[in-house]
């Protein structure tokens, strides 16, 4: 059908590019600039274009492209996307050209090496997203360590060391329990089968067509190997305190958004893996694993409501929207699995956005402390108007795109047999909660008297308001019309629904 | 009165030994008129040796033969080891060009010592018989004592030297001690013949437990070789001492020669006793993951570090030996292609941490504590990647050799039916990454402690690019080593 191959193209081109950032004369930060945000923007083009060529009506992954990469271990480097990656696909392609023009002029040191680390996370998240074999998978998946790492420890905040030895520690030890599951499963399917391979297409059929049976042992075994590096890296509560710092500590301006796309993986990886590999256990676990889901949500906020500093209010607010997120996908059925991944990409711009405005207002004030700011709205008329905006969006106004997520998560939770009103009940309180601290911030930053020192503080400038407006733009739309975010993906998530149907009926 | 005749020998079997040893003499002899100022000649004569060596290799690759009334023999196996120890003595003897001069300690004999103990180690991978063993391990340890002690006017390098031999010498006499019981079990020194006794089941009680203790003795005596525990206690305090490029080369070719000995022995004499010997090995190889790994958490010095971090990779290279003896099925022979791929990625990835630190080090002054890598990435930002790429390896993340090496014996545990054994490492593997990426974090995320000049000059750029390089490829690339390891076949 199509010769080119679209997916990898998208998957490397920021990886080239970082090589050539890397190529460049130190003192060219110009070249460099315009290099790295070139990479970039036509990695977006080619997720775009994949975009163009996906078939919404069509089940199941398409555009596969697939390499041998070590025969003898059945492990190949297979690409290709489905309803749900090529959302999230698409998001890191938008994100990433966002954060490089964000970091311009707030990275004072050794720009080169930074936008290659940021490219290079760009690329190890498209092959995440994109992966389509296990080991391919997890190669990606602890390839995104590094540059994040490196990002948090070298351009970080004060804590940066100790934040970066900590997210490393925490995400590498869970993902070796990841590695363990998969070299299982690849194992018990091969003694089964007499196929010895990592393909997930293939591993999927067996499990579906029963030519591999687990026994529930081996079956809730696997699971919770998966379970522990995926939960980790979303991060579940109580698995989140990586998290927090890693997001407090990061460098400001946009490489925050970038790093927030890691999250994404572990609920992906949830849905990929715990839910579609082993949907019996997963409704098995699907109580346990809402109650961890409802206390993340509930506590999140808390911590949130209480914070003074603006980047951690947000990282908590992150950590909240996961705990909603999670408990989409162990909802189970249509609705829940869809609104999870809709969730996923909505606060994803609404937080990432966020976060850039947080810079912005640092960038002015020196200070991220809420108690040093107040009044904005009055000297910076447009900055405010877009930030209530995007908190609108963020606190689930019907009309922006946090409310439709929000909402078809809730109904589904509510609906799922496994789940039902009293997971769902706390849920909306914590939807209130994020009401409640969002609106207190905007309050606090941008209402009432101005301090002094904001007195002259300059409005938007033009680099920042095409940064929020590429931002705040899917906001409006996605409200508008969530047939757009839903409609791509419908067929996808309706598979993975039905394969856990079997399992739900029971309750 | 007869005749008597000599057999005929294979010297396809003993070429790359021959040549190896040959050269060495000859080195030995050209040295002699090598003026004082010009010694490197006689390294680049040396690694010209062990280039020729491992090109005579190449046609050589699946022959499979005895000689020497079968005392020794080439497959593919010892092939694949010695092209091993020769790269790691070619990537040690670039390393040290520059070294030896600036810890003013060059000597031409120190190349020729690297030559001879080559040739030890090739002796204990080719050796089908219990006497090339011991022969090949005295060998090798004899010349190590000499290498270890190389830099005496140091006392550190003196007392190393002086640790390493009382400590080998025991080593030593376990291992002759538990030949001579094998022998008197068995009534023969082959491997070979050993496994066969074994198999026809014919042993009384009493000669079997002379077997078992003898098997037992042997192995105590090279576990002493790769540093696994309770046999390890030389280990770090050698490394430290010994001049670093030799630390290299004992932390990867002399472990790399013991496990290939140790292997062999396991696998072909004693295969029939897996029962026995395997859970005994596993409790061996977890304690040798713990020694190693807090050893190393607790250490601020890096060459004792990555000491203690050798004593560690010990214990995974152990759950490839265990699954190798597996009967049956696909876990033994995986179990052998896991020791040998874990080896190659180790051997680069060690070298290169070694190099890294041998930039480091300048004249009489140790630059090993943790600080003195602090903001490395600002000073010399390659040498601070080689060192990232070595330590990333080290830890096992992926894409480098070190995650294909730790994926494969994990694997090949888990097919021998001791998927404990996989978990427990896996844990310790988790525990152990963050010690490696304290030392990234140090060289990218702290501020230099002080200024240390770091003369570098092209062969150790070189020798550390190689080793670099090697690292990264076979992370991206593993398909040839893979490929190459699983043409292997034991004695076979």
């Amino acid at each position: 059908m199509n010769s080119l191959p679209l997916v990898s193209i998208t998957i490397w081109l920021p990886a080239l590019g970082a090589l050539t950032v890397l190529a460049l004369p130190r003192e060219n930060v110009a070249a460099q600039r315009g290099v790295s945000l070139g990479a970039s923007l036509l990695a977006l083009a080619a997720a775009l274009g994949v975009a163009f060529l996906f078939d919404p009506a069509r089940a199941g992954f398409q555009m596969v492209e697939s390499v041998a990469w070590v025969p003898s271990w059945g492990i190949s480097y297979t690409v290709s996307v489905d309803g749900i990656s090529l959302w999230l696909v698409l998001l890191t392609a938008l994100v990433t050209p966002v954060a490089l023009v964000a970091s311009w002029g707030t990275v004072e040191r050794q720009e080169r090496a930074f936008h290659a680390l940021v490219l290079l996370l760009a690329s190890g998240l498209f092959g995440v997203f994109t992966a389509q074999d296990m080991l391919l998978f997890y190669v990606f998946f602890e390839f995104t360590l590094i540059p994040t790492a490196l990002l948090i420890g070298i351009w970080g905040g004060a804590e940066r060391r100790y934040a970066a030895v900590k997210f490393f520690a925490y995400t590498f030890s869970g993902s070796v329990f990841l590695l363990l599951g998969m070299i299982g499963l690849y194992l018990l399917h091969g003694q089964a089968t007499g196929v010895y391979t990592f393909d997930t297409a293939t591993i999927l059929a067996s499990l579906q067509l029963g030519t591999l049976r687990l026994d529930a042992g081996a079956e809730r075994l696997l699971f919770g190997l998966f379970f522990i590096g995926f939960a980790v890296k979303a991060p579940i509560w109580p698995f989140h305190t990586w998290m927090t710092t890693a997001h407090a500590e990061a460098p400001s301006s946009g490489v925050v958004d970038v790093i927030g796309l890691l999250i994404k993986i572990g609920a992906y990886g949830l849905i990929r893996y715990n839910v579609q590999f082993f949907p019996a256990t997963a409704a098995w676990a699907a109580p346990a694993v809402g109650v961890l889901a409802v206390i993340g949500i509930l506590y999140a906020a808390w911590i949130a409501y209480q914070q003074t500093d603006m980047k951690r209010l947000l990282a908590y607010a992150s950590v909240s929207h996961l705990g909603l997120i999670v408990l989409g996908i162990f909802a189970l059925n249509v609705q829940g699995i869809a609104g999870a991944v809709a969730h996923m990409v909505n606060s994803a711009l609404t937080t990432g956005a966020l976060f850039l405005v947080v810079g912005m207002l640092a960038a002015r004030r020196g200070s991220r402390e809420l108690k040093s700011f107040g009044g904005l709205w009055k000297t910076t008329p447009w900055l405010g108007s877009l930030t209530f905006l995007l908190v609108l969006g963020s606190i689930g106004l019907p009309g922006l795109n946090g409310f439709i997520s929000e909402f078809v998560v809730l109904q589904g939770s509510w609906r799922s047999p496994g789940l039902g009103w009293r997971y769902a009940l706390p849920a909306i309180l914590g939807v209130v909660l994020a009401a409640v601290y969002l609106l207190h911030m905007y309050r606090t930053a941008f209402m009432g008297d101005t301090p002094p020192e904001l007195a002259q503080a300059p409005d938007v400038r033009p680099r920042e308001l095409a940064l929020l407006i590429v931002l705040a733009t899917p906001v409006v739309v996605f409200g508008l019309y969530p047939n757009l975010l839903f409609g791509p993906m419908q067929q996808s998530v309706t598979q993975i629904a039905q394969g856990t149907l079997p399992f739900l009926a029971g309750r | 009165m007869t005749e008597i005749v000599i057999p005929p020998v294979d010297w396809r079997v003993a070429t790359q030994l021959s040549i190896i040893f040959g050269w060495a003499s000859v080195l030995l002899v050209i040295a002699l008129f090598v003026p004082r100022s010009r010694t490197r000649i006689v390294g680049y004569l040396a690694m010209v040796g062990a280039m020729v060596a491992a090109a005579v290799g190449i046609p050589l690759w699946g022959v499979n033969a005895e000689t020497f009334s079968g005392m020794l023999r080439l497959d593919s196996y010892s092939l694949t080891l010695n092209w091993l120890f020769l790269a790691a003595a070619a990537i040690t003897m670039v390393l040290s060009l520059d070294y030896l001069p600036r810890q003013g300690i060059e000597r031409s004999e120190y190349y020729v010592l690297v030559l001879f103990a080559t040739g030890g180690m090739m002796l204990l991978a080719q050796g089908a018989d219990l006497i090339i063993l011991f022969l090949g391990l005295e060998l090798l340890s004899i010349v190590l004592y000499v290498l270890t002690g190389f830099a005496y006017p140091r006392n550190a390098s003196e007392e190393a030297g002086m640790k390493y031999l009382l400590i080998g010498a025991f080593a030593g006499g376990f291992v002759v001690f538990g030949i001579a019981l094998l022998y008197g079990a068995t009534g023969s020194m082959n491997l070979r013949a050993i496994g066969e006794t074994l198999a026809q089941q014919t042993l009384t009680l009493e000669e079997r437990i002379y077997l078992l203790a003898g098997a037992a003795l042997v192995v105590v005596g090279f576990g002493y070789k790769v540093a696994m525990a309770p046999f390890h206690m030389w280990a770090p305090d050698v490394y430290e001492g010994a001049p670093t490029p030799i630390a290299g080369l004992l932390s990867v070719g002399s472990k790399a020669a013991g496990f290939a000995a140790l292997l062999r022995f396991l696998v072909e004499a004693l295969a029939g006793e897996w029962q026995i010997w395997a859970p005994v090995l596993a409790v061996l190889a977890i304690a040798t993951l713990a020694v190693g790994n807090i050893g190393a958490l607790t250490q601020r010095n890096v060459k004792r570090m990555l000491a203690y971090s050798s004593i560690g990779h010990a214990g995974y290279i152990l759950f490839g030996v265990i699954a190798a003896g597996a009967p049956g099925g696909i876990a033994g022979q995986r179990g052998v292609e896991g020791v040998l791929l874990y080896l190659i990625a180790y051997t680069f990835t060690n070298l290169g941490a070694f190099g890294v630190l041998i930039a480091l080090e300048h004249r009489g002054e140790a630059a090993w504590d943790m600080s003195d890598l602090a903001g490395l990435w600002s000073r010399r930002p390659w040498l601070a990647v080689a060192m990232a790429v070595c330590m990333l390896s080290l830890a096992g993340v992926p894409p480098t050799g070190g995650f294909w090496g730790k994926f494969y014996v994990f694997t090949a545990a888990w097919l021998s039916g001791m998927g404990w054994i996989t978990v427990i490492g896996v844990i310790v593997a988790a525990i152990a990454a963050f010690y490696y990426l304290r030392i990234v974090a140090q060289m990218f995320m702290a501020e230099p402690a002080r200024e240390v000049p770091l003369p570098m000059d092209r062969a150790l750029r070189a020798g550390l690019a190689l080793a670099t390089l090697g690292v990264l490829i076979l992370g991206f690339l593993p398909t040839p080593a893979i490929d190459l390891v699983q043409r292997v076949v034991l004695g076979g």
